[in-house]
């Protein structure tokens, strides 16, 4: 087990007393990476964020530097921050919103700065009160403190920021269905193509939206460089990460890593972090990404945390959450409960995603209840399949955003990994866990 | 106007064969060209796709090999390889249909839709065949009411959005709206706030599946039992394509057809749901004949012998002259031709009037160069100078309205108060009453005005004056001008607008009109002559006597009153018999004093109508008419538009189509009209109407004219299209007069298996009746202009009556036709009428739901008309002490009426607006017909 020498970078600030207060950020270093990138030409900042090999932190993990080059050539551009936080077990960004919004700012500024935008956004989940309420503290602190607004620092240069509250639903943390929101509208998620937010992004102009987490990494990336950052990991996976583990481990939360050098067997054992499977428990499987990726089981444990290495697993390291299931976990009902978060959660849009997951969803209760049919177990693969043609990894899909074919992976996981757990519930017309 | 660039081209592979395609289109929309039919159901052709539904997914090919790609939203492009067929697709539209059943609660047995149901129909062709969901369905309570038409099944519901896409996207009226997630979904209105949208019905006509019912057609009938014919709405002037439908004889339903230059499918609910009058309880079916106080049934022989013998002794003791006939733009053109005929040939009067005085001068309509509504909403300007289109003509709102949201079209509205497209136009003037001349010639004279306009503030006209010059100048000699031109408000007179139609004239070279009058067929009947001063085919009375004489026997010299002078002279006792077609002056006519004056003064009065009117019920003999859907024949829309009407049901009772009663009248007076059936009048106009030459019935039966011929037939009108192939998903219920779709969709099915060879799709075939029509026309005047000698020929228009006394024998004299008039549209100044500080101007407008019979005797619309109140803007009713929501008292020089007065900042100061002809006492008590505006004062109760 490896605990790495590399420095905390997005949560540096959190044991500071008032860590949110403007006092407590300016006292640390807070501002510095937006005053150093004013004196720089756009194209240098931009040059050490590509440098950096940022990937971005909301899931997708598309390179931050990248993204930013691929806007449409038009006026105006805007730039909105995704903090609509949402998925269970994500619980990184809701840290960074509540204990240090400055930093998620100067991240934003530096960015719009650097992209050209004409005004940014932050869209923030509507639950976080304390998050909401913080952020805008902060937002007025900045502007009090000429950090955002008119001629911020003398610079000459202006923009204005706004925060968005969210109305409670995680498909508004899809970027175009984020997008619609902020418009005023219902959070459908737009069709891609040809809504790329690159180029018809907010009110159709083109738009970067970048996660909360990968903002608050960039003044860091300013300040010392982006080479500073991209020493620290491996491949395409550099710097540091925030990894939410939870679940059966006996220290639940936060831990900011290096890429690449930490495992997954690391973050869930490794007294500095999850401490190891609460009672001494084996370990049955464990979520490497998020609710929406593929599971693993112990024998994945060693895997590096770099995405691309993850990916070619099989499933993805997403919104970086972990989530560990000791042996006492019935894989039907977890994979019942996660249908059901995607149920509720679907938008009603796509007909497969809509329909699908309440459907599937009322299936695998039916089995967890003792009710289920040997049938059941192919038609679970079957109805996924029609939601994510081929179950292959990166997923195909016949709905228009992510979310459809977000419905499969636990079931899929439980089914391919768990499969005589099911027969065991279909057979003795009961959950053999109790529960 | 300049013809529409053809689309580019590209070239897609489609299932393995090359298909060409039209630039910028969507997959699902070439192949469907094509003949490849890819299912969907929330793609609708007349809306922008949303891709929703995923039943349109087809493989298309990317660099990373093929991906699902749904059809409707994904243009073509040049090399582009589709397929439809692969086993990929196949289980994609299964999976879809099968998730689509999982919350369906298959109740098709009992659902109005069953049995025409795009969601049955392609679970069949495309479907799984069976389920494997075996849990329990999403339950909700069914019906829900949106409002007093539609109603929702929320079980039934696929969440394709067709609805409130067309609610906010076509209509404009965002009233419904998804509301909750995932499958919990649902179409809502808002709390409180009913789906009150004029154009409601059209969501249940596109609904894919039973949602959405209709409580007039609501388990009135099985698709399997109803037969349909094609025919025109005719409660309004656009004249929207219908498809009308029975079952045992009797209408059931009304569903729009895609006319593409006129309605493109929408209706607005009058015209869908006014059917329910044509079998009203109310409907008199039978002869009335005046016996004492009470009108008493008889037979038709004893009805139509009182009428000859009053007309015939009106005619012997008065002359011609004191009879009038007031209507007729209700019927069929052959009605309307045949009454115009009995007028002229046989009671010898020119007295006929198709308008109520609340139109525009006849002379003014047919004077005018018409525009086709495609060329309204392809012009580079279109000037507004109308009643609110939205409540008068409907569909032409929704038209227009999509005209300036999609084309960008500058809409420059002059009118009294706001109206429903105020929001959409560039710029929006707001004049005082009985002043719109005024304001036309300041927008197109010379220099800006620098004082105040007819109530407008200067900077307001020259804001619309640069707006008119920066198009002149962006386009130059291309810009083309439609001026839609109405009669905004019944309580000021029609001069002023003939006045700015000839400002209009003048000011833009080659500009066109669309009239704006109201009543279904009345074009036609001005067309027909039903109007003081002209004859059939929009010739003058001048210059058509000698051609109609010889065709008639007789036509009268001098020229008629119009429906005011009758109503006058009928007061002083000077009329000794009036013939009501359709017409309830007492309600319709703008005066409702002189209207009363007018009935009790008449001599026999003669009403030929379906109900007993307030009129009927004064009138000495009512004869019972068949109405649209009972009887066939030819009807002709604003734009000049002859389309064939259908008939579907046998009249009630013993009514009769007008003309039988018309040429029976005749018969009993000595005189033959000379024909015996619709389609004998029909050629006889096609003969002698200048207007409708080459306009033959075979013609118009063809499918060239599936849309409809505008009159008259020439190089300067639009040419006439072949239909394009109807999408069978956009228009479920209506039977296609080709194939049923769903025949189409089983062929296709069995094409894609190899079983059927696939056929050209969109083919009429046969030969193109168009391409004779015009020959046929030239062959016509030809014959005439053929010389023989003994025959003289009388060729110019001007010159008949002349020529005609020149001739040396009368007897073998033959006068060509001549052609449609020019009428001199008025240049002489409307007066300025003076402002009195004391009072407001009165605006009476129509309102979509009124006193009409059609909504009156349909049970579902009654209750949507609205008692009357006034409205006035709130520093109007600032300065007069009243509060809005009060009692007033309005007091005009004819009448006081005690109503409600509401603020409202859309009517201008000075003004005061009030709806025309709504249940109850209203503006017809206030209005004096014969003044140039009607000043109201509101007096405290």
């Amino acid at each position: 087990m490896t605990v790495t020498d590399a420095p905390k970078i997005v949560t540096r600030h959190l044991g500071n007393a008032d860590s949110w207060t403007l006092k407590s950020y300016v006292d640390a270093d807070g501002y510095q990476g937006l005053r150093k990138a004013l004196t720089m030409p756009r194209e240098e900042v931009h040059e050490e964020v590509k440098k950096a090999s940022l990937l971005g932190r909301g899931g997708a993990g598309f390179p931050a530097g990248q993204k930013w080059a691929m806007l449409r050539k038009a006026e105006p551009i805007y730039l909105v921050i995704n903090g609509d936080e949402s998925e269970p077990a994500t619980f990184k960004d809701h840290m960074l919103i509540e204990q240090d919004p400055h930093q998620i700012i100067e991240g934003t500024l530096i960015t719009a700065y650097t992209i050209g935008a004409a005004q940014a956004f932050i869209y923030i989940r509507g639950e976080f009160a304390k998050g909401l309420e913080r952020m805008t503290q902060a937002l007025n602190e900045a502007y009090e403190y000429g950090a955002v607004g008119k001629n911020i620092f003398g610079s000459g240069w202006s923009i204005d920021v706004i925060i968005h509250p969210g109305a409670g639903a995680y498909i508004c943390g899809d970027e175009t269905g984020l997008l619609e929101s902020l418009e005023g509208k219902r959070g459908f998620p737009r069709i891609k193509p040809p809504f790329f937010p690159a180029a018809f992004g907010l009110y159709q102009a083109p738009t970067v939206v970048n996660n909360v987490e990968t903002m608050s990494n960039i003044p860091w990336v300013v300040m010392n460089g982006g080479d500073a950052f991209s020493a620290f990991g491996d491949n395409r996976s550099r710097g540091t990460r925030i990894f939410s583990v939870s679940g059966h481990v006996v220290r639940p939360g936060n831990y900011e890593v290096e890429m690449v050098k930490t495992t997954f067997r690391d973050l869930f054992y490794d007294p500095v972090y999850g401490g190891g499977i609460r009672n001494n428990k084996e370990l049955k499987a464990f979520i490497p990404g998020g609710a929406s990726s593929y599971w693993f089981g112990p024998d994945k444990l060693d895997t590096p945390l770099d995405q691309d290495e993850v990916g070619k697993l099989g499933t993805m390291l997403g919104s970086g959450s972990i989530v560990a299931m000791d042996e006492t976990t019935c894989s039907v009902r977890a994979a019942w409960r996660l249908t059901r978060f995607f149920h509720k959660e679907s938008c009603g849009q796509c007909t497969p995603c809509r329909e699908g997951a309440g459907w599937l969803e009322k299936i695998l209760q039916r089995i967890e209840a003792g009710r289920g049919r040997e049938a059941d177990l192919d038609l679970l693969l079957d109805a996924c399949d029609n939601i994510a043609p081929g179950l292959t990894w990166p997923p195909k899909q016949t709905t228009i955003c992510p979310l459809g074919p977000s419905i499969p992976s636990p079931i899929v996981s439980a089914v391919r990994m768990f499969r005589d757990e099911f027969l065991t519930h279909i057979k003795e017309g009961a959950c053999p866990h109790g529960s | 106007m300049a013809p529409k660039k053809p689309p580019d081209k590209v070239t897609i592979t489609l299932d393995g064969r090359a298909v060409e395609a039209n630039k910028g289109e969507m997959i699902i929309a070439a192949a469907e060209r094509a003949g490849v039919y890819i299912p969907r159901f929330c793609y609708h052709p007349r809306m922008k796709p949303v891709g929703m539904c995923r039943m349109c997914l087809v493989e298309v090919v990317g660099p990373r090999g093929p991906a699902l790609t749904p059809a409707c939203f994904v243009a073509v492009s040049d090399g582009q390889v589709v397929n439809t067929t692969t086993p990929g697709v196949k289980k994609a539209q299964d999976g879809v249909l099968e998730f689509l059943l999982v919350n369906h609660p298959l109740d098709c047995p009992v659902c109005d839709k069953g049995g025409e149901c795009p969601l049955q129909d392609q679970t069949l062709a495309f479907g799984p065949g069976e389920t494997r969901f075996v849990e329990e369905k999403r339950h909700w309570e069914k019906p829900i009411a949106l409002s007093e038409l539609v109603l929702l099944d929320r079980e039934r519901c696929i969440q394709c959005a067709r609805c409130t896409r067309f609610a906010d996207e076509i209509a404009g009226d965002p009233q419904i709206d998804f509301s909750m997630r995932g499958d919990m979904v649902e179409v809502a209105t808002f709390p409180g706030q009913p789906f009150t949208s004029y154009f409601s019905g059209n969501t249940v006509q596109i609904c894919p599946v039973g949602a959405l019912t209709s409580t007039p057609y609501r388990f009135k009938a099985r698709p399997w039992d109803i037969e349909q014919a094609e025919s025109s709405c005719t409660t309004c002037a656009v004249g929207c394509r219908v498809a009308v439908q029975s079952s045992g004889d009797h209408i059931t339903r009304k569903l729009g057809v895609d006319s593409d230059p006129v309605n493109q499918s929408w209706l607005c609910d009058k015209g869908r749901f006014d059917w329910e009058s044509l079998s009203s309880a109310e409907r008199i079916t039978a002869p009335l004949v005046r016996k004492g106080d009470e009108l008493v049934e008889v037979a038709w022989t004893e009805a139509l012998d009182a009428v000859a013998s009053a007309l015939q002794k009106a005619r012997e003791v008065h002359g011609g002259g004191a009879i009038g006939m007031i209507g007729g733009a209700r019927l069929a053109n052959e009605d309307a031709y045949a009454w115009s005929k009995l007028a002229r040939a046989v009671l010898g009067t020119d007295n006929v009037d198709a308008q109520l005085g609340d139109g525009l001068p006849a002379q003014t309509v047919l004077g005018l160069p018409r525009a086709t509504i495609d060329q309204a909403c392809d012009a580079s300007a279109v000037i507004l100078l109308a009643p609110d289109l939205k409540e008068e003509l409907p569909v032409l709102y929704l038209r227009l309205r999509a005209a300036v949201k999609d084309a960008k079209l500058p809409l420059i509205e002059l009118a009294e108060q706001r109206s429903g497209l105020t929001r959409h136009a560039a710029a929006s003037l707001l004049h005082r009453p009985g002043e719109a001349h005024v304001l036309v010639r300041a927008l197109t004279a010379a220099a800006d005005p620098t004082a105040e306009v007819a109530g407008v503030a200067p900077a307001e006209v020259v804001a619309a004056r640069q707006l008119l010059k920066g198009i002149g100048e962006k386009e130059g000699e291309d810009a083309t001008y439609v001026v839609v031109l109405g009669r905004p408000s019944l309580a000021s007179g029609p001069a002023p607008f003939a006045d700015a139609a000839a400002t209009l004239l003048d000011a833009f070279p080659g500009v066109r009109f669309l009239t704006a009058l109201r009543r279904g067929n009345v074009h036609g009947a001005l067309d027909m002559g039903l109007a003081p001063g002209t004859l059939p085919g929009r010739v003058s009375q001048s210059d058509g006597r000698a051609w109609f004489a010889q065709a008639w026997g007789q036509v009268p010299d001098t020229t008629g009153m119009d429906t005011t002078q009758m109503l006058v002279e009928a007061s002083e006792g000077r009329l000794a018999a009036l013939i009501l077609l359709g017409a309830d002056p007492l309600s319709d006519f703008p005066d409702r004093s002189l209207a009363r004056k007018g009935l009790q003064g008449a001599g026999t009065v003669v009403a030929v109508d379906c109900f007993l009117t307030e009129s009927a019920k004064k009138a000495d003999v009512f004869l019972p008419a068949a109405t649209y859907a009972e009887r066939a024949g030819t009807f002709t829309n604003m734009e000049g538009r002859v389309v064939r009407l259908g008939q579907k049901v046998t009249a009630p009772g013993v009514a009769w189509p007008d003309w039988m009663i018309a040429a029976e009248l005749a018969f009993r007076m000595g005189k033959e009209l000379g024909f015996d059936n619709v389609e004998g009048i029909w050629d006889e106009i096609e003969r002698l109407s200048p207007a409708h030459t080459g306009v033959t019935s075979n013609l118009l039966a063809s499918l060239v004219a599936k849309d409809g011929v505008v009159v008259p037939m020439g190089a300067a009108d639009p040419p006439m299209h072949k239909p394009e192939p109807l999408d069978p998903m956009a228009e479920p219920g209506i039977i296609a007069a080709e194939t049923h779709w769903i025949s189409r969709l089983t062929t296709i099915e069995a094409a894609s298996t190899g079983e059927v060879e696939r056929g050209p799709q969109g083919d009429v075939g046969g030969q193109d009746p168009l391409a004779g029509a015009t020959e046929d026309a030239a062959a016509v005047s030809s014959d005439h202009n053929v010389s023989d000698p003994g025959i003289t020929l009388v060729t110019e228009p001007d010159a008949d009556v002349a020529a005609e006394h020149d001739v040396s024998d009368p007897g073998i004299t033959l006068v060509t036709r001549p052609a449609p008039t020019r009428f001199a549209v008025p240049a002489t100044s409307a007066p300025v009428p003076p402002i009195d500080a004391y009072s407001l101007r009165l605006i009476a407008t129509h309102q979509l739901w009124d006193a009409g019979v059609g909504v009156q005797h349909s049970s579902h619309l009654a209750g949507l008309a609205a008692a009357p109140s006034l409205r006035a803007n709130p520093h109007d009713l600032k300065r007069l002490g009243h509060e809005s929501g009060g009692r007033v008292k309005a007091v005009s020089p004819r009448g006081s009426l005690v109503l409600t007065v509401e603020a409202d900042t859309g009517v201008p100061r000075g003004s005061v607006a009030l709806g025309f002809n709504l249940p109850g006492e209203g503006a017809a008590d206030l209005i004096d017909a014969t003044a140039a505006i009607t000043n109201v004062r509101l007096d405290s109760v």
